[in-house]
């Protein structure tokens, strides 16, 4: 899944503009992902500022 | 309070929004603004560059909005090579808190009503005559019947894809900025723009340094989302500042998306009108998108209240919009997405070498006649297109 670094993420914009599932949302203080997305890391690409990345799913619900 | 029916409701509180919303409340139809953050205007993910020209076509601004007045501009090549002209266009760097809280004043005054803290998370098919749209003001739900959903919201619109039109960008069509407000500069010239072109700086896109005053500037970057996998756009712009500019101290950061595409080929759908950045209105060569944002604005805005008061808000109607903007600057922007392109492909060497026909000429002597020629004799067209596209904003 991907995970959002909250002290990073700026909330530009930019990962829901390229994001071709519709799978975040961008609210006025955080942004989320839903459970549509397919992991296909164009997000985690485009951040400016590095705040996504892919993490093992095992791993994060641990 | 928000009211169950509007006749128009816009959707951002940006400089597309809040245009749309005045044009529309001047022809005396119900008109609401939704905008999801707490202050309109901020924050301010722009350089903050317009030219003069053009916007007064638009608005009479209040000077407030102003912070310098730009009459040169200064390419600066991979080689740190100045070229330095004169501009026959002459630019403003805003204040963009101020302007676009004067655009929201010009639209409550046209009878528009403002939401601030309020989301708009979802929308119902057109009815026929009208559509439902889903708020979150504060932590309330709203339900909201509109003739006409005007969606102005921005980079990250999300209203499009309700209404079924495919918004989401290629990488390639999107350049990803940092930019900081920074203070304490050497060397500004306050009525000077500066263009850093090299792919060491920001592949795919340009470095900027928009004067706001005698030892402050907007400087920034953007670099091509195709060229984003590591190293970031913020390590980019680390780099850039300590090798060009150390002494500045940082006043502000933003990040920011820029879709630097062709407009979207649909622009309306039964009900709705994109507009501005939602609709990928901004100048894929240089990225500015506030002046054809509001151009969008007043253009729809007028359509939309029309439409209501002749009964047809359908795609048929609205349609009209759409065919104005592929008539006039989407043609045009369209261009220059190709010129954009065919400028990705020049190596940073051709750049170097174009320049050094400029380095030993005096400023005065740099005239579009000679870049013109030294452009083309350097083969491309491309150079001299682009430059003239630039000059213009
Ligand atoms: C770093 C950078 C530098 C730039 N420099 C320049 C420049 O020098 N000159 C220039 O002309 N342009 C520049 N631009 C581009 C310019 O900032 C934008 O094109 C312009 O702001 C677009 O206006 P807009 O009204 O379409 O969208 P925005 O100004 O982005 O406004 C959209 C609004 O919609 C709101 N919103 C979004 N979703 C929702 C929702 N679901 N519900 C309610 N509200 C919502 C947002 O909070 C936002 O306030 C720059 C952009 C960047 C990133
Ligand atoms: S692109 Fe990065 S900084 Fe921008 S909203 Fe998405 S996660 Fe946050
Ligand atoms: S990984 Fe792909 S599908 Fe998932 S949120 Fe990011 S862009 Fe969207």
């Amino acid at each position: 899944m991907i995970k959002i670094n909250k002290n990073k993420c700026d909330l530009c914009g930019s990962c829901v503009a390229v994001c071709p599932m519709d799978s975040i949302e961008m609210f006025e203080t955080y942004l989320k992902i839903n459970k549509n997305c397919n992991e296909c890391m164009i997000c985690v690409h485009i951040c400016p500022v590095e705040a996504l990345t892919k993490e093992d799913s095992d791993r994060s619900n641990v | 309070m928000i009211k169950k029916d509007y006749d128009v409701v816009v959707v951002g509180g940006g400089p597309a929004g809040t245009m749309a919303a005045q044009h529309a409340a001047k022809q005396g139809v119900s008109v609401a603004l939704f905008e999801k953050d707490r202050e309109i205007g901020i924050p301010v993910r722009c350089a903050e560059g317009v030219s003069k020209k053009f916007l007064k076509k638009y608005i009479d601004i209040d000077p407030q909005c102003i912070a310098s007045e730009i009459n040169k501009v200064r390419f600066v090549s991979p080689a740190k090579q100045k070229i330095d002209f004169t501009t026959l266009n002459p630019g403003l760097v805003l204040h963009r808190r101020l302007f676009d809280h004067f655009l929201a004043e010009k639209a409550s005054e046209a009878g528009a009503q403002i939401f601030m803290k309020s989301y708009v998370h979802g929308m119902d098919n057109y009815d026929g005559k009208s559509r439902k749209i889903f708020i979150k003001h504060f932590d309330q739900e709203f339900t909201v019947n509109a003739k006409v959903v005007i969606a102005a919201d921005g980079v990250e619109s999300r209203i499009g894809r309700f209404a079924g039109i495919k918004t989401f960008v290629k990488p390639e069509d999107i350049d990803v900025c940092v930019q900081a407000t920074m203070g304490n500069l050497k060397n500004i010239d306050p009525t000077r723009i500066e263009m850093w072109v090299s792919n060491k700086w920001a592949p795919g896109g340009y470095a900027w340094v928009f004067p706001k005053g005698p030892e402050i500037a907007n400087i920034g970057l953007g670099i091509c989302g195709k060229f984003t996998n590591k190293p970031s756009a913020l390590s980019y712009f680390k780099n850039f500042i300590k090798e060009n500019f150390p002494e500045g101290s940082a006043l502000t950061t933003v990040a920011g998306g820029v879709p630097v595409a062709k407009h979207l080929e649909r622009l309306v759908s039964d009900g709705v009108m994109l507009i501005g950045d939602a609709a990928r209105q901004a100048n894929p060569l240089t990225g500015g998108g506030i002046l054809s944002g509001m151009a969008a604005g007043m253009i729809s805005g007028k359509i939309g209240a029309q439409g209501v008061l002749q009964s047809d808000t359908s795609y048929n109607y609205l349609k009209e919009y759409e065919q104005i903007w592929k008539k006039g600057i989407g043609k045009e922007y369209n261009r220059f997405y190709r010129l954009k392109n065919n400028l990705l492909n020049l190596s940073d060497e051709k750049f170097i070498k174009i320049a050094s026909e400029f380095e030993n000429l005096k400023e005065e002597d740099i005239t579009i006649t000679k870049i013109v020629v030294a452009a083309v004799k350097n083969n491309p067209k491309l150079v001299k297109d682009a430059m003239l596209a630039f000059i213009g904003f």
